[in-house]
């Protein structure tokens, strides 16, 4: 698969795709013809292998909101046998940002939850790019009691600009409803295993990222506040917005320094955008494995490590108390 | 999720105290203007009304320390896991570094992060108690903000004490320490989930203002959630919303009288009240 729309830094690397792509569709081909693809698919290579080994923050960002990026539901797709869609909050509607239901994973039955970005624009419309209003966690919140009283592991997706600001989300409780979903996951009695899998934006990511595993992509990324939002607040103008990707620290090597995630799952080479398959594949055996790992641990176990995991997460000085 | 938009995070640092005794927002001076009324109001008989307006009832800042002496019985606050400092993780910098503005800050308001918490009685009633205070970057919650009220509710836990947190954080999850902020909504609402399983009681006191990351966790979570007149309240940025949607925001949204309108707290408390009906919630509460 071609990246499609192409990224600023791609540029050469886009090119020589589409000269791979018009050679290749020449009907007949001399031994010329594909002595020259042969040599263009070696440089292509080289130069998504350079590019994609040394992202800086800022590209990191484009690459995780790419419109070709998979998305919950490709992961469905391609991960998961028997998607059984289940919607509703059982209290005010239907939020299409979040996805959740049934599905198989090899020889586990779970729930998977994940926020949905919708990949036409009428579809990105109905899913608000994303972005859940409180219904979307209240329907994420219903069906982790459902995970819980019927034992089946959770995997929540994390792929969200952040949660909906509007007035309406702040009417029927935003910040509530994020609060009280985190407060639920910390002690939810089954298996949560967490991906980000392109946008961790904030609230809105947290709210279904309190896990016994939080994993994220390579190339995705997991932030406190988007780098144009920070970029608007400390810098004075979005147009900034590289310079606070930065400073933010939120690429997946630094998450994994921080501490806050465990796990970070490589991509294929040039990105998942660039090969949904072989992406999806990475992701189920990592999610077998860890569902292996936790299936074996009681419900008090996971409660208690998982506390214990949320609960080192910090750094300060702790002064010496010698002095009275 | 720092909600705070660039023009009162300016305005705010313009009326900002040069020393930390000097009150927020009100300068020196015998008379002040009231923000709510608009009326030269004496600034004496503010500050014996609590800091509040005699003409409109308009709240003003009050500072962490201040707040303490408003809750609690004289003498009886003990403070509790001071010697925690705050670190530069990310070697934070934007047009200044953080660090920077980390001493900067503690010269000014004379705490050491935006939170204060430890233990006293409220009408002797002994209660865990924390405070933020917004005149330390916007009151926003990094790992010591997060830490020593984890630490707090870990201890309230144990003791089998009512826990009282008074928020005042217009700036949520602290930017500057990025994901490490955000982490520390998650940590102390596993905390809180965990003292609710144990049966403590938590009331939980709304002020101006008390969005983003902080409204989104712990200011959230009260069995009992108290707000006192026309605070600003919210998950997003007023700013946020209005270049999102592009329309005007309605008059009033985001407040306190918004948020008991849609169902979010309990009561709205004047100041003077609050001492008073937190030891009431208590008492019914069987602590």
């Amino acid at each position: 698969m071609s990246a499609g729309p192409g990224l600023e830094f791609e540029n050469d690397i886009a090119d020589l795709e589409n000269r791979i792509g018009s050679l290749e569709r020449q009907t007949d081909r001399s031994g010329d013809i594909e002595n020259e693809i042969r040599t263009l698919r070696l440089e292509l290579v080289r130069q998504l292998r350079e590019t994609y080994s040394s992202l800086d923050a800022w590209q990191t960002v484009q690459v995780a909101r790419h419109k070709n990026r998979p998305y919950t539901r490709d992961y469905l797709n391609l991960a998961f046998d028997d998607f059984v869609e289940l919607h509703g909050d059982k209290h005010f509607g239907d939020d299409r940002a979040m996805l959740s239901g049934f599905a198989k994973l090899d020889r586990f039955k779970v729930l998977v939850l994940g926020h949905q970005k919708g990949r036409t624009y009428k579809e990105r419309a109905a899913c608000h790019f994303g972005c859940a209003h409180p219904e979307g966690y209240r329907k994420a919140m219903s069906k982790m009691r459902l995970a819980e009283k019927y034992q089946l592991p959770l995997i929540c997706f994390i792929d969200t600009p952040g949660a909906y600001p509007g007035i309406g989300a702040e009417e029927r409780g935003q910040a509530q409803v994020i609060a009280e979903s985190m407060f639920k996951m910390s002690r939810l009695r089954t298996p949560v295993i967490c991906v980000v899998i392109g946008e961790g934006g904030s609230g809105g990511a947290l709210g279904i990222g309190v896990g016994d595993r939080v994993a994220v992509l390579q190339h995705a990324y997991y932030s406190v506040i988007s780098p144009e939002g920070c970029a608007g607040i400390l810098w004075k103008s979005h147009e900034h917005a590289p310079k606070a990707a930065a400073a933010l620290r939120f690429t997946s090597q630094d998450l994994s320094r921080l501490g806050v995630v465990d796990d970070v799952l490589q991509e294929p080479l040039g990105g998942a955008h660039r090969d949904h398959h072989q992406m999806a594949s990475r992701l189920k055996s990592y999610l077998s494995r860890t569902l292996g790992e936790l299936e074996v641990k009681t419900a008090d176990e996971l409660v208690a490590e998982r506390y214990e995991k949320f609960r080192k997460i910090g750094v300060f000085i702790e002064e010496s108390q010698t002095e009275v | 999720m720092s909600t705070v938009d660039p023009k009162t995070t300016d305005s705010e640092s313009q009326n900002s105290p040069v020393t930390p005794h000097r009150k927020r927002g009100v300068p020196e001076g015998l008379w002040l203007k009231c923000p709510g009324c608009g009326a030269s109001v004496y600034k004496k008989e503010v500050e014996q009304r609590l800091n509040v307006c005699p003409k409109c009832e308009h709240h003003f800042y009050v500072s962490a320390r201040e707040r303490i002496a408003q809750v609690l019985d004289e003498g009886t606050f003990e403070p509790m896991n001071e010697h925690l400092r705050p670190a530069d993780p990310l070697e934070f910098s934007d047009r200044r570094s953080y660090a920077d503005r980390l001493v900067s800050e503690q010269k000014r308001t004379g705490l050491t992060d935006a939170a204060v918490t430890g233990t006293g009685m409220v009408r002797a009633r002994r209660v865990a108690l924390a405070v933020t205070d917004s005149a330390f970057i916007m009151g926003s919650m990094g790992s010591v903000v997060g830490e020593r009220l984890t630490r707090l509710i870990e201890w309230a836990t144990e003791q089998n004490l009512p826990l009282i947190i008074i928020s005042a954080s217009g700036g949520g999850a602290r930017m500057h320490e990025g994901i490490l902020s955000l982490m520390q909504m998650a940590k102390v609402s596993a905390a809180l989930a965990r003292y609710d399983e144990a049966g403590g009681l938590f009331i939980s006191v709304l002020t101006n203002p008390t969005m983003g990351g902080v409204a989104a966790s712990f200011a959230s979570l009260g069995d009992l959630v108290f707000a006192e007149p026309k605070a600003l309240i919210g998950f997003a940025g007023p700013r946020t919303i209005k270049a999102t949607i592009g329309i005007e925001l309605p008059e009033g949204f985001q407040t306190s009288e918004f948020l008991l309108e849609h169902g979010y707290i309990d009561r709205i408390l004047m100041r003077k009240n609050l001492k008073t009906e937190i030891a009431r919630a208590i008492d019914y509460c069987g602590k």
